[in-house]
């Protein structure tokens, strides 16, 4: 009984601010429930049915989703892998260069986004006045669809790479270095060292890293909300921001709603994905 | 060239690289507080890193614009209440899931860890609706009620447990043996040991009510009441578009504070990161 006074503070807001809304959105996601004409009806699996069969923005919305994951996911680990191995060993000027790598991971995503939104302006923007230096005509970055796409993913690693170098530094530290000594002795070059003795032990964190990364991906918001507003052309707009907007600029709620067990499952099926990759690796 | 001197001209070639690499992390920081002296067209004239004109001006209209002090002011004062609150309930529950054996135990952990997968973005329809039922829509309290409550206390809670789990039982039973109650070992001992865990927890919940976003957006209407991320992303004209040397000037503001607390404890608060990504 003892034991419930110490939990009883989280569990009860985890019951109400958690465990309601959970069930509750399984619920809305079956109504059709516009927000300014105040009624609800029960519709059954219709907003699903929506969404997958009939609107095509929700095929639109997914496909930048994967867009943004396949741009971001490959292009943050193999930056982060690349920093933490030049990173893990002591060295003049190691501790600078960390701080520096991690310094975007602390700063707000809004913030972050309002200065690089600055720097990318099509006409006067810094970017394009360096670029035009060299002879090169800018494009307006953020005013079309790829060039924001792409605008948005990178500007989303630099922002976000040092969390995931942070953890590949640290499981960097955890291989024994008589591991690559022996190597050496034996006369492996240092790809071969890479290739054959630390890729490899780095798997595990490899995979963990790879989920959580995709994970967050999906979750973006803040930074294409300050950056581009989803747009232009809808060309930007992902799961999370076409939820905020469906949700709360258009009050569908019940679509919103149906959108939001979506993600739902998508998430879940990454998150069951990386157990079962974690056992795998364990064993 | 001998063994020592092209090592040498390895690890210059190496720094010279990471130099270049490092160089879109920090820029935009530079260019930040720059522009943010600027004058509207001087913004837009010939990049130049030292203003021409140092319009401290801009710093004055900042707070003029909006409230910018009173923004400033709730973002301080919910971030240290929802740390603080946080500390102490993700505390009590995880040291109970460490250290108590009691019925339900395993179904609790079973829901939390299924919170812990969860996006906010996915109970953020209904949350509304229970704001709203209760009144609470415009003020702070579901700013501090649903990240205490939500994923980030839950990963929290695993943390801590994940510390007290470590903690040698020795002093514990040693202080029960005393007279001590559960909740003065917890308080008593368990706790003084935890400093490392309660930093780390401390400070990346304090950053990550520091820099919340969907909440304030979507709860908040009043200039009064809003929060340093939505004021900052509210400096624009009334056509919409962004002022640039005020905007730059507001997040110069909110950013450099945090910046320079970072660079005094960067040790310890990228060890916190290190140490609740490897859990989460």
């Amino acid at each position: 009984m003892e034991a419930w006074l110490f939990v009883s503070p989280s569990a009860i807001g985890f019951l109400i601010f958690f465990l309601g809304p959970l069930c509750a959105v399984v619920y809305f996601s079956m109504t059709e429930w516009n927000l300014l004409t105040q009624q609800a009806a029960f519709v059954g699996l219709a907003n699903f049915k929506n969404a997958l069969l009939e609107n095509p923005d929700f095929w639109h919305v997914v496909r930048n989703s994967v867009i943004f994951a396949l741009g971001l996911v490959p292009l943050n680990m193999a930056l982060a892998l690349t920093l933490a191995l030049a990173l893990s060993r002591p060295f003049f000027g190691v501790v600078f260069f960390r701080t520096v790598f991690f310094a975007p991971v602390v700063t707000s995503a809004i913030a972050w986004a309002i200065v690089w939104k600055f720097l990318l302006q099509g006409e006067g923007g810094f970017i394009n006045q360096m670029l035009a230096i060299v002879g090169i005509s800018g494009p307006n970055w953020l005013r079309e669809p790829n060039w924001a796409m792409a605008a948005v993913i990178v500007t989303r690693v630099i922002k976000m790479v040092g969390l995931n170098m942070i953890l590949y530094i640290a499981a960097l530290q955890a291989i024994p270095r008589d591991y690559e000594a022996a190597a050496r002795l034996e006369g492996a070059s240092r790809w071969q060292i890479f290739r054959m003795i630390i890729w490899p032990l780095l798997a595990p964190t490899t995979l963990i890293i790879m989920v959580i990364t995709t994970i967050g991906s999906f979750k973006v918001f803040d930074h294409i909300y300050q950056m581009t507003g989803g747009g232009p052309e809808n060309g930007t707009l992902v799961l999370a921001f076409y939820i905020y907007q469906q949700g709360f600029k258009f009050f569908n709620i019940g679509y919103a709603s149906a959108l939001a067990m979506i993600m739902f499952v998508i998430v879940m099926m990454l998150t069951i994905v990386q157990v079962m990759l974690r056992r795998k690796g364990a064993e | 060239m001998t063994q020592r001197q092209i090592r040498i001209l390895y690890r210059t070639c190496w720094t010279i690289a990471l130099l270049i690499v490092a160089i879109p992390f920090m820029f935009p920081f530079v260019w930040m507080v720059s522009a943010g002296f600027k004058s509207t067209t001087e913004i837009f004239g010939a990049p130049t890193l030292i203003p021409r004109v140092w319009r401290w001006q801009n710093f004055i209209e900042v707070f003029t614009y909006q409230p910018f002090a009173r923004q400033y002011f709730n973002s301080l004062y919910i971030a240290i209440l929802v740390t603080v609150l946080t500390l102490i309930i993700s505390s009590l529950a995880g040291y109970a899931l460490a250290r108590m054996r009691f019925a339900g135990a395993g179904l609790l952990m079973l829901f939390l860890i299924s919170a812990l997968m969860v996006p906010e973005e996915v109970t953020i329809i209904p949350n509304f609706f229970l704001i709203r039922s209760m009144g609470l829509v415009d003020t702070h309290w579901p700013l501090i009620l649903l990240p205490v409550f939500g994923p980030q206390g839950v990963m929290a809670t695993f943390l801590m447990r994940q510390y007290f789990l470590a903690l040698p039982k020795e002093l514990e039973d040693a202080g029960k043996m005393d007279g001590l109650s559960r909740f003065g070992v917890w308080w008593r001992i368990a706790l003084p040991m935890s400093r490392p865990a309660i930093a780390a927890v401390a400070i990346i919940t304090f950053l990550s009510s520091w820099n919340l976003f969907l909440e304030p957006l979507i709860f908040l209407s009043s200039l009064e009441m809003f929060t340093l991320p939505l004021a900052l992303s509210n400096f624009n004209d009334s056509y919409g578009l962004p002022l640039w040397n005020l905007q730059l000037a507001a997040t110069t503001l909110a950013v450099v504070p945090i910046l320079i607390v970072y660079l005094i404890a960067q040790r310890q608060i990228i060890e916190s990161f290190a140490l609740s990504g490897v859990k989460g």
